[in-house]
């Protein structure tokens, strides 16, 4: 542990603290279809794309409307990744060559690109044509990514709308997140990241003989514009198979701490524009003071936990911090910090290997996915996530007190609960029944690297992270073994695994849309009571303290008992396995 | 439904024309004529020769006279990056560090009588995140430049300011930890250039 590196973690609050009012308010101008400063550029682009797709007269939508061409952009989107994949050997900009990818390793790429997951079971530079990345997984990063901020704002709305069931028009929506929001901040990320070192060309392999003779081939490609959306669109997937710990796509301290920013800025910049929606600031304040205190507690854990040798070093006389998988110009603080980062947002990009996180520093990134994605949360998602969880905090509140729950004036009635219900169960569920069957069946088992509690742990994890669309690994697990050969992508895939994460993503991102879609439609226009005597608001310490409280229960009574199976376990014992 | 499948359909192909085609190319473009150097991967070339990106780790493994970059779990390919993800209690794991940390005081303790399995760091005797990690530690290349003078008729303490002269650390530190560049620096030996 260093000053510098408590610093760095002061430093990024500090700067992602400014960056909220600013981009989510600029954020809450597009949507509100105000004029703002890309309006100029970018207005005919945006009516005509509008047009194109929702008609000259854009309609508003009901709940049931916009969750409808919610689940068909998808769809569509899930087909065209798959039949890239599938196809690819016969499309261009291949220069390597490689094969078309086999159907179960489609199947969980698709899902986890349009899912806004970003989970790999596959290497990209070994496995994907600059072609696939650029007009197949590059492109998903901005579609989910606009998806969950158009779903996101829509439900706001929701909760906000004094009169009317529309929430806005999908379209139009998705529209504005990718013009406005999206395009223009990868346009600077990626300049910015390529000044830094990050690769962008379309040329193929370089092969060279190295200082001392050797052979070595630097695999190039669109590096730097893929990675900007990956991070900015919660996305998270990398173009190497190592994510940014690849020194092409996080060449520097400085371009990693740029890169955790750009992370975090657009789903904490949601919090301010809800604010705005509801008309009450300090509704988003309190929601972004929480996820910052989860956030800040998680790095605090998991920083000197990683900042002593591992049990295995130990063993073997090693001294030191535990650098096993972590590179020299990142060492243990930006290692740990952008694991915080990449899992309490559920971006999923990491610049280390958190298979061989400590167990105590490994278990924090582990249990930030396992909080649902709501410690600020993929873009959009993380905002309904958490909305969810405030609704379930004001109902608990209710219980105590024994008054009809009520949320900025709205009663919040049985079909809010039952729906909330739905849509905070639903994930973890999948993630513990798809753990249990993962390593009960000789199949699910065959995924495993690590021997001991290590193994049940990345198994854990697995599902944990593709359910909960992070995307992040411990990335021992396969759900695919990587041939040798250059393009010969067929071979040696564990279906079980592929299509087991593969589902879990697409049930654990609509599934839960969809409840809180269904929620604000049922508090779209929902009559408002004037706040009275025993009204509890929701826009103080206290209450934050008891949403704070609310996730961490959910959280620890569902998790406990596998996270002790795992990571915990190997951090309460030098024994190795 | 007809219309929301028309919709999404046309919307995925205009996106994609747009956000998987024009973007990616007019970033390649803007990047190709404003930063050339670091958008083809940072290439560094000796008398008109490419022998390596200076972001890339390289394998120097039986060569006395070069820093030794870290060891990698992916044979240092940056067209294959792997860890090792061996977890923190691995028996396997724990092998890899001792062999590593023997084989460390081996090649190292002949011209360093003083060194002792305490003063290894870290990163010297466990595998990088990339497998292709082109820094290692301040202490690390200390340690090796009594083995590297030695071996090139050098004085150390000649070397060990080299060492100093390629040490990077950004705004003291706060941005990542003081590192030294593995190729620069042996390159830098092979042209004799001694501060």
């Amino acid at each position: 542990m260093s000053a510098s590196g408590w610093l760095q973690i002061v430093l990024l609050l500090a700067v992602l603290t400014g960056i909220t009012p600013l981009l989510g308010g600029y954020i809450h101008r597009v949507f509100a279809g105000e004029r703002v400063l890309l309006t100029r550029a970018l207005g005919p682009a945006e009516r005509r794309f509008s047009a194109l797709l929702a008609g000259s007269e854009p309609a508003g939508q009901d709940w049931r409307g916009y969750a409808g061409s919610v689940l068909m952009f998808s769809a569509v989107s899930w087909l065209a990744l798959y039949l890239l994949l599938r196809t690819q050997s016969i499309q261009p900009l291949n220069p390597q060559g490689f094969g078309s990818a086999p159907w179960g390793l489609s199947f969980n790429a698709a899902s986890s690109f349009v899912s806004n997951t970003g989970w790999q079971f596959y290497g990209g530079e070994r496995t994907l044509s600059n072609f696939s990345q650029m007009t197949g997984i590059a492109v998903q990063g901005f579609l989910s990514g606009a998806v969950g901020i158009a779903a996101g704002v829509a439900i706001a709305r929701g909760f906000a709308n004094r009169s009317g069931r529309e929430l806005g028009n999908f379209w139009v929506d998705l529209i504005r997140a990718l013009l406005y929001v999206l395009l223009p901040l990868s346009v600077l990320g990626s300049a910015f990241l390529v000044s830094q070192g990050a690769i962008q060309t379309l040329a193929g392999s370089v092969h060279l003989s190295t200082l001392a003779g050797g052979a070595q081939t630097l695999a190039l490609g669109p590096a730097a514009s893929q990675k900007a959306v990956m991070l900015l669109g919660s996305d998270g997937g990398g173009f190497y198979a190592v994510n940014s710990a690849m020194p092409f796509e996080d060449p520097t301290g400085l371009a990693n701490f740029v890169e955790m920013v750009m992370m975090l800025a657009i789903p904490a910049a949601l919090t301010a524009t809800y604010g705005r929606i509801v008309g009450s600031r300090r509704q988003g304040w309190v929601l972004y003071a929480v996820m910052v205190v989860m956030f800040v507690g998680g790095a605090a854990v998991a920083y000197p936990a990683e900042s002593h040798p591992s049990p295995a070093m130990r063993a073997a006389g090693a001294h030191g911090v535990n650098m096993e998988g972590k590179d020299q110009r990142l060492q243990v603080s930006d290692s740990v910090l952008e694991a915080v980062a990449g899992t309490t947002t559920g971006n999923g990009s990491t610049n280390a290997a958190l298979d061989s996180f400590t167990g105590l520093g490994g278990s924090i990134p582990m249990a930030n996915i396992m909080t649902g994605e709501v410690i600020f949360g993929a873009v959009g998602s993380g905002l309904y996530g958490m909305l969810l969880m405030v609704l379930l905090a004001v109902f608990v509140a209710g219980l105590m007190v024994g008054r009809t729950p009520e949320y900025l004036g709205k009663r919040i009635e049985a079909r809010e609960i039952k729906l909330v219900t739905i849509g905070v169960i639903a994930v973890p569920l999948i993630v513990l029944f798809a753990t249990a069957w993962a390593i009960s069946a000789r199949y699910g088992t065959r995924s495993i690297f690590n021997a001991g509690p290590q193994g049940f742990s990345e198994t854990l994890y697995a599902y944990a992270s593709q359910a909960n669309n992070n995307g992040s690994a411990f990335a021992g697990y396969a759900g695919f073994v990587q041939p040798h050969a250059p393009g010969n992508i067929g071979a040696g895939g564990i279906a079980f695994a592929d299509l087991a994460g593969g589902t879990a993503m697409l049930v654990g991102r609509f599934l839960p849309m969809l409840a809180a879609l269904a929620v604000a439609g049922s508090l779209s226009g929902k009559r408002t009571i004037a706040a009275g005597e025993g009204t509890m608001r929701t826009d103080t310490a206290v209450f934050a303290v008891l949403l704070l409280a609310t996730i961490a229960i959910v959280a620890l009574l569902t998790f406990v008992p596998s996270l002790m199976l795992g990571p915990l376990v190997q951090a309460l014992t030098p024994r190795l396995f | 439904m007809l219309r929301q499948l028309r919709s999404a359909l046309v919307g995925v192909i205009a996106l994609t024309v747009l956000l998987g085609v024009a973007y990616p190319l007019a970033m390649t473009g803007l990047a190709q004529v404003l930063w050339p150097h670091q958008a083809n991967g940072s290439r560094v070339e000796r008398n008109g020769r490419l022998v390596g990106s200076a972001l890339i780790g390289q394998d120097f493994r039986g060569e006395a006279r070069y820093f030794q970059s870290r060891p990698s779990a992916s044979a240092e390919d940056p067209a294959a990056t792997g860890a090792s993800n061996l977890g923190p209690n691995s028996a396997a794991l724990s092998r890899q560090i001792r062999a590593r940390l023997e084989a460390f005081l081996r090649r190292e303790r002949p011209y360093d009588p003083d060194l002792t399995a305490a003063a290894v760091p870290a990163d010297a005797v466990t595998t990088s995140g990339s497998g292709v990690d082109p820094d290692i530690s301040v202490a690390d290349a200390d340690i090796q430049a009594h083995r590297v003078a030695a071996v090139r008729g050098l004085p150390v303490a000649a070397v060990m300011r080299l060492v100093a002269a390629h040490t990077e650390g950004l705004a003291g530190g706060l941005f990542g930890p003081s590192s030294v560049n593995v190729l620069a620096l042996n390159l830098a030996l092979d042209e004799g250039r001694t501060p």
